[in-house]
């Protein structure tokens, strides 16, 4: 039980702690009267609300109503009597001084006065157009970006000297050379796995010489870009969003603009600019962990030499494949970066808004580069593969 | 004397090297209003997450309502967070939530209170901070900063608390706002009961609200008890807090409207005489 009754009294005089109640008596001329004891504070109320206020309602606003046995009151003990009047006060009330002014605040507006949020009718069709809309609004609103982008190269070709050189270079160690690690790792484990699962295939047709081949050009055309695509996407689209997202809550992007900076030219760029760069770096590291962990899989598989393994690589694949492979990155790099950003500066002030721009961030982004890697292959089919 | 609510024994703060608070003591009694002052960097803020236990003591207890909050049963320390309100500086509103399902969301916690109620219990709190109902549905970054402020005090106040924490209340209301604020504290002050802990660096809240300033410097409770007593005290930083020109002249107001016989807001300790 709380100690919260007795006002300014010793603790000696305190009056008992008792649970809310009340009782139905008769005044001298006869009239029912409700006498109210106990602590009426939300603490000592809440666990008897629904019973209290069915046995309140039995008694009308009529009856007299005696609260001077009340020893504590605070605002819901009132204002649940209040409810149980009608919303307004009993015609007579017995208050002690000191209870009086808890019943001033009581002036309440009804539910009607709440502006209540709209329902959406028409359920799905309305969803599937929202979503079109929001599509729509993207599209433009990454096209927007791009363009102010290319706006702002166009801009450092006039002025180099405005290149934010520090801010491509931290970039470019964040999301690069920090992603050594992750990539070597995932790059190598695909590689032994590719190539002993092809192995095993290759061996049943004695064919054994063509893992060579197989793990060549699936790695260097498309696995090792697409690989260290999603892991970029991942690793650093996400930590992009956040930043700037972020940035947007702490009003850090406005504290830019007014000194001047534009966050296209000094947030934007630099990352676009840093995984422009990065991406086919990575991508090249990611082809040859991955080319080892196949060379190591085969080595123990079919016995096939390593020496053996790496002189008949530039004969099974083409050379077209490996610039296939590093344009490609360019691109995807470009893409997650500006698709990071895009989503980043979306961002409203508010953590949920914070938490799902990130989530979608990540999963447009390799979303996307999947389906422009799926476009690189039908454009490309008929270069760097035998016919 | 009545009952401490809060005793703060022999606290130590540490952060890393840096000592916070160096064997500090205070004792905050039932039903007054004591503001806690101090330099920036002084540990104003980091005392009042001691007593909210959100720091852990390097040495030393924190007891609220008699308890110790490191220790002892889960469930009772729930309980003693429901007895106080805390206003952060920043008004801490849940960025989620509107306006009103922000108050609502410590009544709605306790899974008893029907909407019905809580709806008025919610628009009680909304208009006793004088903000108006068509501003419930709103979310907390569409509000003015006074606004984020008097919304996070309607949540403080959500649940009745026996004791209020307030970080810089006034900061960043308006003179006008500052003073409807203070009436509406002792207000509050009056009709509940209510213990009040509060940092504050403005002059004119403090002289008007506060039974006793406890000064924060050196590491230390340089002093504890009331305005006139602060005053007459002699030590730097006291003497630069109270005694430049703009202290003088919030002192000075506070005088006059104490000695007015018909003060638009007596002070608590009058009334209790009365």
């Amino acid at each position: 039980m709380p100690v919260a009754a007795g006002r300014r009294m010793p603790l000696a005089a305190r009056p008992s702690l008792a649970p809310p109640d009340l009782r139905l008596t008769q005044d001298a001329e006869g009239r029912p009267r409700v006498v109210l004891e106990g602590v009426w504070n939300l603490r000592s109320l809440e666990p008897f609300l629904p019973d209290l206020e069915a046995r309140l309602a039995q008694h009308g606003r009529s009856a007299g109503w005696d609260l001077s046995g009340v020893s504590t009151m605070d605002h819901a003990g009132a204002l649940l009597l209040w409810r149980a009047w009608g919303r307004r006060m009993a015609e007579s009330v017995d208050l002690r001084p000191e209870h009086a002014p808890l019943f001033e605040h009581l002036q309440l507006p009804d539910a009607s006065a709440l502006p209540r949020r709209r329902r959406q009718w028409g359920g799905p069709v309305l969803a599937l157009g929202h979503a079109t809309l929001a599509l729509a609004d993207h599209l433009v609103g990454a096209l927007l970006l791009l363009g102010r982008i290319s706006l702002d190269v166009l801009h450092l070709v006039r002025y180099p000297a405005r290149t934010p050189w520090r801010e491509i270079s931290a970039n470019l160690y964040r999301t690069g050379a920090q992603a050594l690690g992750i990539t070597a790792l995932v790059g190598f484990l695909v590689g032994v796995v590719l190539s002993y699962l092809s192995s095993q295939q290759l061996r049943s047709f004695g064919a054994d010489i063509y893992i060579v081949n197989l793990l060549g050009i699936a790695v260097i055309r498309e696995l090792g870009p697409v690989l260290a695509a999603i892991l970029v996407a991942g690793r650093s689209g996400s930590a992009m969003t956040a930043q700037i997202g972020v940035m947007r809550v702490t009003e850090e992007l406005d504290a830019l603009a007014v000194m001047g900076i534009p966050h296209t030219l000094r947030l934007v760029l630099p990352k676009v600019a840093a995984l422009a760069i990065a991406m086919p770096l990575l991508i090249l590291w990611t082809d040859a962990i991955a080319l080892i962990g196949g060379m190591v899989s085969a080595q123990v598989q079919l016995g096939l030499d390593y020496r053996h393994f790496a002189s008949s690589l530039p004969d099974a694949v083409p050379i077209a494949n490996l610039w296939l492979g590093l344009g490609k990155g360019v691109v995807f790099g470009i893409l997650i970066a500006l698709i990071a950003c895009h989503f980043g500066l979306r961002i409203k002030p508010n953590t949920e808004s914070l938490g799902m721009g990130t989530t979608n961030s990540v999963v447009t982004a390799i979303t996307v580069v999947i389906i422009v890697d799926a476009i690189f292959a039908i454009m490309f089919s008929d270069i760097g593969i035998y016919s | 004397m009545s009952e401490p609510i809060i005793e703060v024994r022999g606290l130590w703060t540490r952060f890393g090297r840096q000592v916070v608070h160096r064997d500090l003591d205070l004792t905050v009694y039932r039903g007054e209003i004591i503001a806690l002052v101090g330099g920036s960097g002084s540990g104003k803020t980091v005392l009042l997450r001691q007593m909210l236990g959100l720091e852990t003591p390097a040495r030393g207890e924190v007891r609220v309502f008699g308890r110790n909050l490191h220790e002892g049963d889960h469930e009772e320390l729930r309980d003693l967070r429901s007895r106080w309100g805390v206003l952060f500086q920043e008004g801490a509103l849940f960025s989620a939530l509107s306006v009103f399902d922000n108050v609502a969301l410590p009544l709605r916690e306790l899974k008893t209170v029907d909407e019905g109620m809580i709806h008025d219990l919610v628009l009680m709190k909304l208009c006793m901070v004088s903000i108006e109902p068509r501003h419930a549905d709103k979310m907390p970054s569409e509000l003015s900063g006074g606004m984020v402020k008097r919304v996070a005090l309607a949540r403080a106040l959500a649940l009745e608390p026996e004791l209020l924490f307030l970080d810089e209340p006034t900061a960043g209301l308006d003179p006008d706002r500052s003073e409807s604020f203070v009436q509406l504290l002792q207000g509050l002050h009056r009709e509940l009961d209510l213990t009040v802990v509060m940092i504050t660096h403005d002059l004119e809240t403090l002289a008007a609200l506060s039974d006793r300033v406890a000064v924060l410097a050196d590491q230390k409770l340089v002093a504890a008890c009331s305005v006139p007593e602060v005053l007459s005290m002699d030590h730097p930083f006291i003497r630069n807090f109270f005694q430049g020109e703009r202290g003088r002249r919030a002192l000075e107001t506070w005088k006059e409207r104490n000695r007015e016989p018909a003060a638009p807001a007596p002070s608590p300790a009058e009334q209790e005489s009365a």
